[in-house]
């Protein structure tokens, strides 16, 4: 747990926003997947601390960025946060996306503000020489963000639900999962429960890897409260510590 | 600094806080946040005579100043405990307390047999008040018959400390107490969670798959205070105050209000050195008010 300091806040659209938050403790090691769970101090009615993804680690300037879209009182107050402010942030938490071991060509499968992990991914996929096609879906052209910098370590395709911007309809409607969904050695995606559901049900009929980000209210994050917990092979596992990532193999998603 | 330690009925405490079950895992889990041992003592996590799975997912649902949860007991059950957690335990030096919990009579007793095995554990908490759970649990903290049935017999085959851990969700919470108390609990600890629930008007279903749940935090410490009063001033036994303790402020008041010692819950969630900040605060309350001793305000409400 520390208390990280806002250094910049970019306003990206009209209710996604860009955290950096500078660390005084020298960071290692983050995962993509991972998240950090902040306290939301400025709201009476916000109880419980607000999970978000980690979406970029600056090693230089020892700095992590979070994607917030303010849906509620918590992530509204969170994503109006002033430069100079400090948060109690606990992290990294939770259990990342894993790498491929050779070199392989990935699909990356974002949606809404479910794109928040992918960056960091393809960021150190990029380091390890993966062949990277990110795809990337939103309701609208203007919910569509970061798109520039995902360019930068792939490319990118995107859907829009009203076709405001790239191709029309959800990203499973997308050429890519046509035929050559096949030619992916792995598929890693995030978005809304169902638009993950969707994925995985194409990458599991043409028998392609692939690990999906969960998301869950959560009280604790650590694992100690068992209150975000999901099916799994295994039985109820929390997403907080067994996840947020998970291989579809180990989800009873498969009907 | 004051002198914090303090007798529960057998149990030495280095300080009047421990953490609650359910809201501090197996402790385990804070060894990276802060060291244990500082704690007066801790709670690990409501166990069972057999592996539960707990409820179906929403499990949470937050609300104003608290929380409902409906975890509903989920634990790899006794054995599984004894094996896997208990010899990582063996390292701390502090209290630590098992929370026990069935379904019957017969597995409260299998499952204190079992844990009366353990050396390194200092005593009980019998879980009479999970509200999250189809059969026994709550059931069994609701009625002084029921409560001193599964009290007595566990009572009988479990030779240190038993605390009992009450149910908020009654009429008279020292009929409840007195009961217990005479049979053989050697303190009392409330308040468990509230029975409540949470609606998602828009969708017009309920926030939790179980559609009620358990209610904690800052919401249910009013609450929590009365009972921790009346019930301390209707029993010999030492009684163990929490519900919604978020500060040093908060345990000050349980202390207040009768209480030997506290139990920092949902504040785990939140800040998972709230138990730290706690005994640290209740500390320099005592230096400021010059007392020698955390017992001098124990009941030391001003009428």
């Amino acid at each position: 747990m520390q208390n990280l300091t806002v250094i910049s806040n970019q306003r990206l659209n009209r209710d996604h926003a860009l955290l950096e938050l500078k660390s005084e403790v020298l960071l290692e090691g983050i995962l993509p997947g991972q998240f950090a769970n902040i306290l939301v101090d400025k709201s009476q009615n916000v109880f419980l601390r607000r999970p978000f993804s980690i979406f970029q680690v600056d090693y230089k300037c020892n700095s992590i960025f979070v994607l917030i879209k303010g849906i509620g009182e918590g992530t509204k107050s969170l994503s109006k946060s002033l430069v100079g402010e400090t948060l109690s942030v606990i992290f990294p938490l939770g259990r990342g996306y894993t790498f491929p071991e050779k070199k392989s060509k990935v699909l990356l499968v974002g949606g809404g503000v479910g794109i928040a992990p992918l960056m960091l991914l393809a960021t150190m996929l990029k380091q390890n020489s993966h062949q990277i096609e990110i795809l990337l879906g939103a309701r609208t052209g203007e919910d569509l963000v970061e798109l520039e910098k995902f360019a930068r370590y792939g490319t990118v395709h995107t859907t829009t639900e009203d076709g405001s911007f790239g191709s029309k309809g959800f990203v499973t409607d997308h050429a890519l999962f046509g035929d050559e969904l096949k030619s992916f050695d792995k598929i890693y995606t995030c978005g809304p429960e169902p638009m993950m559901k969707a994925v995985a049900r194409l990458a599991y009929l043409n028998e392609v890897d692939c690990e999906v980000s969960l998301e869950n209210t959560m009280a604790c994050g650590y694992g100690v409260c068992l209150c975000c917990v999901t099916e799994t092979t295994g039985g109820h596992r929390c997403v907080c510590t067994d996840g947020p990532v998970f291989d579809i193999k180990q989800l009873k998603w498969q009907n | 600094m004051a002198e914090l330690s303090i007798d529960i009925a057998g149990m030495k405490l280095k300080n009047p806080v421990m953490t609650a079950s359910g809201t501090f895992g197996f402790g385990t889990e804070f060894d990276d946040f802060f060291d244990l041992n500082t704690l007066g003592g801790f709670v690990v996590k409501g166990t069972t005579l057999h592996p539960r799975q707990g409820n179906s997912y929403p499990r949470m649902a937050e609300t104003p100043s608290g929380m409902l949860n409906a975890v509903g007991l989920h634990n790899g059950g006794v054995k599984y405990f004894s094996e896997h957690i208990y010899p990582r335990l063996l390292a701390y030096d502090t209290n630590i307390l098992v929370n026990v919990s069935g379904s019957t009579v017969e597995e409260y007793i299998a499952c204190a047999e079992q844990i009366n095995e353990l050396d390194h554990i200092a005593g009980i908490e019998l879980n009479i008040s999970c509200p999250n759970v189809k059969e026994g649990g709550m059931a069994f903290g609701t009625s002084c018959p029921a409560a001193e049935a599964v009290v007595k017999a566990v009572r009988k085959v479990y030779r240190k400390p038993l605390m009992v851990k009450l149910s908020p969700n009654v009429t008279s919470i020292t009929d409840i107490a007195l009961a217990v108390e005479a049979s053989g609990a050697d303190s009392i600890s409330l308040i468990n969670t509230i029975l409540a629930m949470a609606i998602h008007a828009e969708s017009r279903k309920p926030v939790l798959s179980t559609v009620t749940g358990g209610l904690s935090g800052p919401a249910i410490k009013p609450i929590a205070l009365r009972m921790v009063w009346q019930v301390s001033k209707a029993v010999k036994v030492p009684v163990v105050g929490m519900g919604g303790i978020m500060n040093a402020t908060d345990a000050i008041e349980f202390f207040l209000a009768g209480a030997s010692a506290i139990q920092v819950g949902t504040a785990n969630f939140i800040d998972p050195l709230a138990s730290q900040h706690i005994i640290a605060g209740i500390d320099n309350y005592l230096d400021r008010h010059k007392f020698k001793s955390i017992k001098e305000i124990i009941g030391g409400l001003q009428l």
